[in-house]
């Protein structure tokens, strides 16, 4: 993986990459928001203070899916009524980016798909039946979600929202897909629920009272 | 990169007790224990949410903030909250402890009577079929049956919480089993949540969080509870088909290897009060091994009877073995058309009697006003005989049926408490459970 390495236009830290692919970024010192403009960097915002949330998962975990290593890069956070969840941006050996969701210790891993027919955001309801690709989904959630902040390589930009809806697709083994409707051509991620265990994280936050 | 997270501890801010969160940033409400408000965690001034009244105060039985370990994870219990359906008036409630761990995440136990489950929220939805008599789930290839469905009503919360929690917060819930395992589906107007249980002992709850004591004893059958008898009743009717083979071999082998051997016939006729009572047979020689002996005596006694009392006598050793049968023999025809009863001829079997040289003594009794009786006695040595196997076999079944017996009054009393419980008014035991 090559590391480019630039500087912050805001602050001049150095800002260095993990993955080339990334489109945006944010400055760890001053948390300007970055995109990649050629060779550029152009500070297209600031991320407000994150809220604390006690996802095990940080910047630099690393972990085991399909039998490809994976490093988290990015995420996004988000809020709705019922707490806050992370989308971490991961990116696995072969240069593949990934998401792994974090949402109270719940988590998904999941890949942005190509474009598939998705029904229309009005037409989504709880329990309605969705062929995705081929498979039979259940619409198990739609929520009405708050961006609450960005951190770290994202794989596109991401930085000027506030609301956005979401729909949790399942099926009867674990496969996993999320709706994200908050883009004019609405994005596909599909993957499956995972158990903590089977990711093998490693380089995980230490909680007060417990080991890792 | 942000500080570790913290167990923090706050004021309540209707009464300034203490209040602990145990489960970070994913706890929206947290219950004072002292003064029972229900506490916005996400509100920096803990706003109250709701403060309820209960009538008496509940005892968690595994205390908040104790750990153990539930599949080889450690967790710690951080809420607790008791949830009640009412079918027919009555209320029924239940325990459910909610358990924590910062990577892991959320389980349950939930507790009823001394019944144990520990429960984890489904990354699949199981898919239900409601074409049948009663509807069933899939999960994983396995069929579960509905049980119940009923409306949960949470009557009693402490600790925290990563939901809003309420008193009086109720939920649709259906439940489907297939022991030990047990699928619920809880759904409210926002949405639909599937989890899975398994059945625990109070035992394995107690030594998976050191509880001191002993748990308290199960009462009745819960729904997901796995029969002691399923299993037993399976093994027991296992057991009975190897042996069964092993009787049937054994017949065979009787059939294949017995002698069969005619060793003595002869004619002879009777009339009561003329002549000797009783005659005696030749001679004849039995040999082999120890084995039985058959005795047959045919008459032409036609609306009838004669009793014959029988000795097989060694000739050497006078050692004797006495027997009686009684042969008779009636037809004629009524207004039901031809009858029939008994029959000209019997036979006896005598068990295990050594080779060496044996006659017959025979005393025929008849009625008195009689006519002469003719009758023929045939003596067969060693001959296969079904009986034994026959007792040996319903010897044999006593086990399986005990076990089929008992199985099938526990899976009666799991299903008395569910939507399908049959329709009896007064059942005489059910009150105790």
């Amino acid at each position: 993986m090559s590391q480019p390495t630039a500087n912050c236009p805001n602050c001049g830290a150095p800002v260095r990459f993990r993955w080339s692919s990334a489109v945006q970024t944010t400055c760890e010192f001053c948390r300007s928001i970055l995109v990649r403009r050629d060779v550029d960097l152009e500070r297209v915002g600031v991320v407000a203070d994150l809220p604390p949330d006690a996802s095990p998962v940080q910047i630099g975990t690393e972990g085991i899916y399909g039998n490809q290593a994976f490093v988290v890069v990015g995420r996004i956070l988000y809020e709705y009524e019922q707490g806050g969840w992370n989308e971490w941006h991961l990116v696995f050996n072969d240069g593949a980016s990934g998401w792994l969701s974090d949402a109270q210790a719940e988590y998904a891993v999941s890949f942005l798909a190509p474009r598939a027919e998705l029904p229309a955001a009005g037409e989504l309801r709880r329990g309605r039946r969705v062929v995705l690709n081929g498979v039979p989904f259940e619409v198990t959630a739609v929520t009405r979600a708050r961006y609450r902040g960005v951190q770290g390589e994202l794989p596109f930009e991401y930085w000027d929202k506030t609301e956005m809806l979401f729909a949790d697709l399942r099926t009867g083994d674990a496969r996993f897909a999320t709706i994200d409707y908050s883009e004019a051509e609405p994005r596909l991620f599909v993957g499956e629920a995972a158990g903590f265990d089977d990711l093998h994280l490693k380089n995980l936050r230490p909680f007060e009272g417990w080991s890792g | 990169m942000s500080a570790p997270p913290q167990v923090k501890a706050l004021n309540c801010p209707a009464c300034g007790a203490a209040v602990t969160l145990r489960a970070f940033e994913h706890t929206l409400s947290v219950v004072c224990g002292n003064c029972l408000s229900i506490l916005d965690a996400k509100d920096p001034n803990l706003q109250v949410l709701q403060q309820f009244q209960a009538r008496e105060r509940i005892q968690p039985v595994i205390p908040l903030g104790t750990r153990g370990k539930v599949r080889g994870d450690l967790f710690e219990v951080v809420g607790f909250q008791v949830r009640t359906i009412t079918v027919d008036g009555v209320p029924y409630s239940w325990s459910e402890y909610l358990l924590f761990n910062p990577y892991q995440g959320f389980r349950y136990l939930t507790e009823y009577q001394g019944h144990w489950n520990d429960v984890v929220t489904l990354r699949s939805v199981p898919e239900v079929d409601t074409s049948g008599p009663r509807p069933t789930a899939k999960l994983l290839g396995e069929r579960y049956q509905h049980f119940q469905t009923a409306k949960a009503e949470t009557t009693y919360v402490l600790g925290e919480f990563p939901w809003q929690a309420r008193v009086g917060d109720q939920a649709a819930v259906m439940d489907f089993i297939a022991p030990p395992r047990m699928l619920s589906r809880e759904s409210t107007a926002a949405e639909a949540v599937w989890s899975l249980g398994e059945y625990l002992t109070g035992a394995r709850v107690w030594e998976a969080f050191q509880l001191p004591g002993s748990p308290p004893p199960a009462s009745g059958v819960f729904a997901n509870q796995p029969s002691p008898y399923e299993g037993r009743a399976g093994s027991a009717w296992a057991l009975f088909g190897i042996l069964a083979l092993v009787l049937v071999a054994v017949g065979l082998a009787c059939f294949t290897f017995a002698q069969q051997a005619e060793v003595f016939r002869g004619a002879y006729s009777h009339r009561q009060g003329s002549g000797e009572a009783s005659l005696v047979t030749d001679i004849f020689e039995l040999k082999g091994r120890p084995s039985n002996v058959e005795v047959t005596v045919s008459t032409d006694l036609s609306n009838n009877w004669a009793y014959f009392h029988f000795a097989l006598i060694n000739a050497d050793t006078s050692q004797a073995y006495d027997f009686g049968r009684e042969v008779s023999h009636y037809f004629g025809r009524d207004s039901d058309g031809d009858w029939r009863e008994g029959g000209p001829k019997d036979t006896a079997v005598i068990p295990t009697v050594p080779a060496g040289r044996y006659y017959l003594r025979v005393e025929p009794e008849m009625d008195a006003a009689a006519a002469e009786m003719r009758y023929e006695l045939a003596v067969r040595r060693d001959v296969p005989t079904l009986s034994f196997l026959f007792i040996a076999a319903g010897l044999l079944l006593i086990p399986p049926v005990v076990s089929s017996v008992r199985a099938a009054v526990f899976t009666q009393r799991r299903w008395r408490e569910s939507d399908y419980a049959p329709a009896e008014s007064d059942d005489g035991d059910s009150g105790d459970d």
